[in-house]
Formats: structure tokens, C-alpha cells, sequence
């Protein structure tokens, strides 16, 4: 089928993926927005390698995969040794760095 | 002869099906209140992805994205979250003023231009597809691998050295640090001591739950020899979460008790005279 109907659900979730991120203040759910965010780039490279009919558009949603998997990896280790030392998830707590 | 209703492929019957359940997801895991419902949204999406995945000829990524997304990287989100409390509520006061209004409106902004730019470089024409591609060396697989270690081998070496500082990293900044240094033998002896000159606190160990009442599980209180209880005697966290047990209701056996004691002994008393 067309890769437009792809392409429209990309940029839908795009933009709930930039939603969550600015509206949700627990750091676990705006992680996840981010990661929503890369899912929906991925799908737009398979709809894009389906339409032009190559493979390059699924080796870059691969590594979008890898480096989705090792940013998840340090983003949750940093989480947990924010909450750890503040005892808090909330990305309003963490205001060391406030001017 | 045209037929009257329009040729509907196998893609198009999965990208219908699956592509309002990513799109009712990510609502979910915007609107959700609980991080845990969030993570089943978040589930969700990369459940349909991988079917629309699959649904583009494109095996691998769909295995993967199961695998790798669903299976490994939503597990770590569930666990940080289980680390973290589970029941932690996001607060829904508007820290800055307007920030609601105005994120939402980015957000519907950038899906609204996005989408136009799409309509507006509208492609033309069938797509490829990836069968002949996936052909090429006898599969999807084998074609990938072809294209991973020829075209895009070192790519796929950079790769490695990312995720092993990756694991570093996570080794390093999950690895609890002492914050303050572990009280000896001696000083925390030595505190209960100056705790007992100053404010006059039992140096002793604390008392048992359940003393002279009738049970000693831990929700128990110990009731003292006036019939109060001991506060000490149950743990802070018990009595936060008011699961302790109620003082009356322990009384009240004991005191029934006395009671037909009394009665009986009244009762005897009266029989002599």
C-alpha cells in the first residue's frame, strides 16, 4: 500500500511522543516519550525502504534500534542515581543546575 | 471488469487494524497516570509496530523490535519503575504558567506541519516493495547481513564500542556510592548512649510487638501494664500505612475475660452469705 498512511501514523505519534515529553513530569514517562519518538522515526525508514525498495532504510531503523537500547540503558542509570541521591523521579526536583 | 469493491491486500487489513491501536496506545501513555499503565501503552505501540513491521516485508525488524523493544528495553522500563514505586502519582499542578497550553500546542503544531509535508510531497505510484530486494542473496535476512558486514561494516564496529561504553556507564552510575559513611559498633553505641543523657531514651533494644496482647504478629502493638500501647513496639512504616491494630480491639477479649472472672466470683461471694 501506499507508504503515505505509514508516514501520516509516524508523524502522529511523533507528536505524541513530543507531547509526552514536554507535559509529563515523572522522568520515566518522558524517557518513554522519547522512545516512542524513535519508534515512530523507525516506522517512517521501513515505510520509506518498502516505497524506494532497498534494505538501507532497515539497517538505519536497526540502528536506531542499538542505539535506542544503550541510550535506555544510561538514561535508566541515571534515573535511578537521580532518585537514589533525591528521592524523587520528577524532572522538576532535579534543579541543582537552576539559575 | 472493474470489481466493485477495491482490491484490500493483507498490508492494508494490518496497517487499519494496527495502526489506530498504536495511535489509542501513545494516548495512553501520554494520558495515564500510573508510570505502569504507561509502560503497558508503551507495550502496546511496539506490539502493532512490529505487526506493521511485519507487514512491509520486513521479518527481522519485526522479530527484533519484539525482542529487542517489547522484550528487553520495556522489561528495563518496568523494572525502574517497580525500583522507583510503583503508585508514584505524576503531580498535575502546572509548575510554570502556561506550559500545558503552550507544549500542547508544539506538539499539535509539529503533527499538523508534519503531516501537511507529507500531503504535500505526496509520492506517486506503487511502492517498490521489498521483495525483490530481500531476494537478492535468498532472503531478508541474508540480504541485511549482506548489507550490515559489506556497505555498513564499520558502522556496525562503531555500534559495538557504543554499547560497551553503554554498559559501562550504566555499571558506573547504577553502582550506589555511600553517601555517608557506615556508623561503627562504637559510635552507634556511643549515640545511644548521649541519646539516653539528653533526651532520656531507653538505651535498650526496642520493645516486642505483641507483648501482653494476644498475638505477636508484627501488626500487633505491645500493650503496656496500664493498658496503652507501646508505640515503639511496631514499625513506623506499619503504623504510616494504618495497618496496626486498633488498641480497644486488643483490650477487648482480656477485658470480657475479667469481666465473667468478676461475674463468677460475684456470683460465689453471693453463694456463701
Amino acid at each position: 500500500m501506499n507508504p503515505e498512511g505509514y508516514l501520516v501514523l509516524s508523524a502522529i505519534l511523533f507528536a505524541i511522543g513530543i507531547a509526552g515529553f514536554l507535559l509529563r513530569r515523572n522522568a520515566i514517562i518522558a524517557f518513554m516519550s522519547i522512545e516512542l519518538m524513535l519508534n515512530a522515526t523507525n516506522l517512517a525508514f521501513v515505510g520509506f525502504a518498502n516505497y524506494h525498495g532497498n534494505l538501507d532504510g532497515l539497517i538505519a531503523a536497526f540502528f536506531v534500534m542499538v542505539v535506542a537500547a544503550a541510550e535506555v540503558v544510561v538514561g535508566l542509570a541515571i534515573i535511578v542515581a537521580v532518585y537514589r541521591a533525591r528521592r524523587s523521579a520528577s524532572v522538576d526536583d532535579a534543579n541543582l543546575m537552576k539559575f | 471488469m472493474m470489481p466493485l469493491i477495491p482490491l484490500v491486500t493483507a498490508s492494508e487489513v494490518a496497517f487499519w487494524v494496527c495502526a489506530p491501536i498504536a495511535v489509542l496506545c501513545a494516548l495512553g501513555l501520554l494520558l495515564a497516570r500510573k508510570p505502569v499503565h504507561s509502560a503497558v501503552s508503551m507495550a502496546g505501540v511496539m506490539v502493532s509496530l512490529a505487526v506493521l513491521y511485519a507487514a512491509q516485508d520486513a521479518p527481522f525488524l519485526f522479530v527484533i523490535q519484539i525482542v529487542v523493544y517489547t522484550g528487553a528495553i520495556l522489561m528495563l522500563f518496568l523494572f525502574v519503575v517497580m525500583l522507583i514505586g510503583v503508585d508514584s502519582m505524576d503531580s498535575i499542578v502546572e509548575t510554570i504558567k502556561g506550559h500545558r497550553i503552550a507544549s500542547a500546542l508544539v506538539a499539535f503544531g509539529l503533527g499538523a506541519l508534519l503531516i501537511a509535508a507529507v500531503g504535500q510531497f505526496a509520492v506517486n505510484g506503487a511502492p517498490a516493495g521489498l521483495a525483490a530486494a530481500n531476494a537478492e542473496y535468498g532472503g531478508n535476512i541474508e540480504s541485511i547481513a549482506a548489507l550490515l558486514f559489506g556497505k555498513y561494516v564499520f558502522l556496525f564496529e562503531a555500534s559495538s564500542a557504543l554499547l560497551i561504553t553503554a554498559a559501562v556507564g550504566a555499571m558506573l552510575l547504577a553502582h550506589g556510592e555511600r553517601l555517608k559513611k557506615k556508623a561503627t559498633q562504637v559510635e552507634t553505641a556511643a549515640e545511644r548512649v548521649r541519646a539516653y543523657v539528653e533526651e532520656g531514651e531507653h538505651p535498650g533494644p526496642l520493645p516486642n510487638s505483641g507483648v501482653f496482647a494476644r498475638h505477636n504478629a508484627i501488626s500487633i502493638p505491645a500493650l503496656l501494664p496500664d493498658g496503652t500501647i507501646a508505640e515503639k513496639s511496631v514499625s513506623k512504616t506499619l503504623t504510616m500505612r494504618g495497618v496496626v491494630v486498633d488498641v480497644n480491639e486488643l483490650r477487648a477479649p482480656t477485658n470480657t475475660a475479667y469481666a465473667a472472672i468478676e461475674a463468677r466470683d460475684a456470683a460465689i461471694e453471693g453463694d456463701d452469705e
